[in-house]
C-alpha cells in the first residue's frame, strides 16, 4: 500500500530515527528514485532526524510528495523546539560540531539533496527543509 | 426467601451458566482458531467459574486489587499468558471474560426477573465486576506482549553480533541492520575481545547488511578501526556498495586511511595476501 502524499512522523527516540529512515526509503521507492538517490535521501534524512533528536531534544519529520514542473520529488521538513543554533555559519562548517559527532551531518545532508533551507532561532527551535528531485 | 444475588445465582445455576458459556466459547474460539483445545477451554471455564463464585460473595469491582482476588487475578494472568503465546489477539483474549455476561445475565433474569429494580442492581454489580476482571486480563495480555518484545530486542542485540573466524589470523564481523543504537558498543567490544582471544592480525568489518551509512555509523566504524589499530591489528571494511560509496563521498566523510573493499571475498583475498597465506587450488 502506498503512503499518502504527506504526513508527519515523530522523532522522540532513537527508535523513531530508524522508523523515519525506513519511511523515507519507502517514499523514495514509491516515487521511483534510483537506488543511489534513495540512499542519498535516506542518509540525509537520517542525519537531520538525529540532529532534531540529539540537539533539538526531539521533534518531528513532515513529508510531502511534491511536484516541481514536470518532475516529482520528496520534500522533508525536520522541526524541533530545541535551543536553536546560535552561530549558523559555524554550524554549516565541515568538521565543526557542538556535540561529539564528526561535524559532517548538516553540511553532508546539504550536499546529498537538491534543495536545502534552514531556519533557526535561539530559544525557539530549528526547522530544516530538504527536497530531492527524481 | 433469601435474596437472590450474583453469588447465590452463581452457586445455584453455575452449571447451566457454564454449559451455555462453554458452548459460546467453543463456537467462538475453537472452531475459528483451532489454537486451543476444547478440553483446555473447558478446564479454564470451570476454574474461572469456581474462582468467581468464591469472590462473588463479597465482590465489589473496586476490590479487584484486594488480596481476596489474588487467586482469580493470578488465574486470569495465566490465561492471558497462554492466550498470548497461542497467538490470540487482545480482543479474542478479553472475549473469554466478556462472553460470560450473556449466560450470567440470562440466569440473573430467570432468578430475579420479577423484581426489575433488583435485577438492574445485580446486573450492574455483575457487569462492573466482570468488566474489571476483563480489563485486568487485557492488562496482563499487554504486559506479556511487552515482555515478549523486550526479550526479542535483547535477543537481537546478541544475535546480530557474531564474530567469525574466516582463516588463521583473520576475523570477520558481518554487521546487519541498524548500527546507531546500543548495539554498536556491543559489536565493538565483542570484536576487540575476540581479537585478543584469537590473536588475529586482521579483522574484516562487513557492512553489506547495513542499509544506511550516515555520519554516525561512519564515526563508529572509524573508532573501531582506530581501536583495532591500537591493538596492533588491521581492519578492512567490506561490503561498500556503489550507492553507499557515492553517499559517503557526498557526506564528506574521510575514510582515506581505511582499507575498504566492495565485497567480503575481495577483503578475504587481501587479508590472505597481507598475512602471507595462499590458497592452493
Amino acid at each position: 500500500m502506498n503512503a499518502p502524499v504527506n504526513g508527519e512522523s515523530p522523532l522522540k527516540s532513537e527508535h523513531d530515527i530508524v522508523l523515519a529512515r525506513q519511511l523515507v526509503r519507502k517514499l523514495t521507492q514509491e516515487l521511483g528514485f534510483s537506488l543511489v538517490d534513495q540512499t542519498k535521501m535516506v542518509t540525509a534524512a537520517s542525519e537531520l532526524a538525529r540532529n532534531a533528536f540529539t540537539y533539538g531534544r526531539g521533534g518531528s519529520m513532515h513529508w510531502e510528495k511534491t511536484n516541481g514542473g514536470d518532475r516529482r520529488g520528496l520534500k522533508l521538513v525536520f522541526v524541533d523546539e530545541g535551543p536553536g543554533i546560535p552561530n549558523l555559519e559555524l554550524a554549516m562548517t565541515d568538521g565543526w560540531t557542538s556535540g561529539h559527532g564528526l561535524g559532517m551531518g548538516l553540511t553532508g545532508a546539504k550536499r546529498l539533496v537538491n534543495e536545502f533551507a534552514i531556519d533557526t532561532k535561539v530559544g525557539v527551535g530549528t526547522r530544516v527543509t530538504i527536497v530531492r528531485w527524481k | 426467601m433469601a435474596e437472590a444475588t450474583l453469588s447465590t445465582v452463581l452457586k445455584k445455576s453455575g452449571k447451566d451458566i457454564k454449559a451455555s458459556w462453554a458452548r459460546d466459547l467453543a463456537a467462538a474460539q475453537v472452531s475459528a482458531k483451532g489454537r486451543i483445545s476444547a478440553a483446555e477451554l473447558e478446564q479454564q471455564a470451570s476454574e474461572f467459574l469456581n474462582l468467581l463464585t468464591k469472590v462473588a460473595e463479597f465482590a465489589r469491582a473496586n476490590d479487584i486489587g484486594a488480596s481476596d482476588f489474588r487467586q482469580i487475578r493470578e488465574f486470569l494472568e495465566g490465561v492471558s499468558r497462554s492466550r498470548a503465546a497461542q497467538g490470540f489477539t487482545s480482543d479474542e483474549t478479553a472475549t473469554f471474560i466478556f462472553s460470560f455476561k450473556k449466560p450470567l445475565f440470562a440466569s440473573l433474569k430467570a432468578e430475579i426477573g420479577k423484581d426489575a429494580e433488583e435485577l438492574v442492581e445485580q446486573t450492574w454489580k455483575a457487569t462492573e465486576l466482570l468488566d474489571s476482571l476483563g480489563l485486568h486480563t487485557i492488562k496482563a495480555y499487554q504486559k506479556t506482549r511487552e515482555e515478549l518484545i523486550n526479550r526479542q530486542q535483547r535477543e537481537m542485540l546478541e544475535l546480530s553480533t557474531p564474530v567469525v573466524k574466516l582463516w588463521e589470523g583473520i576475523l570477520a564481523l558481518p554487521m546487519i541492520g541498524t548500527l546507531d543504537s546500543a548495539r554498536t558498543q556491543v559489536v565493538m567490544e565483542n570484536l576487540l575481545q575476540k581479537v585478543v582471544e584469537t590473536g588475529a592480525q586482521i579483522a574484516i568489518l562487513d557492512i553489506t547488511g547495513v542499509p544506511t551509512v550516515d555520519t554516525l555509523v561512519a564515526q563508529h566504524l572509524l573508532k573501531t578501526v582506530t581501536a583495532l589499530r591500537l591493538m596492533g591489528a588491521e581492519a578492512i571494511i567490506s561490503g561498500v556498495r556503489p550507492q553507499i560509496a557515492q553517499t559517503i563521498v557526498h557526506l564528506g566523510v574521510d575514510l582515506q586511511g581505511v582499507t575498504t573493499k566492495a565485497n567480503l571475498a575481495d577483503a578475504l583475498a587481501l587479508a590472505l595476501r597481507r598475512t602471507g597465506q595462499t590458497l592452493k587450488a
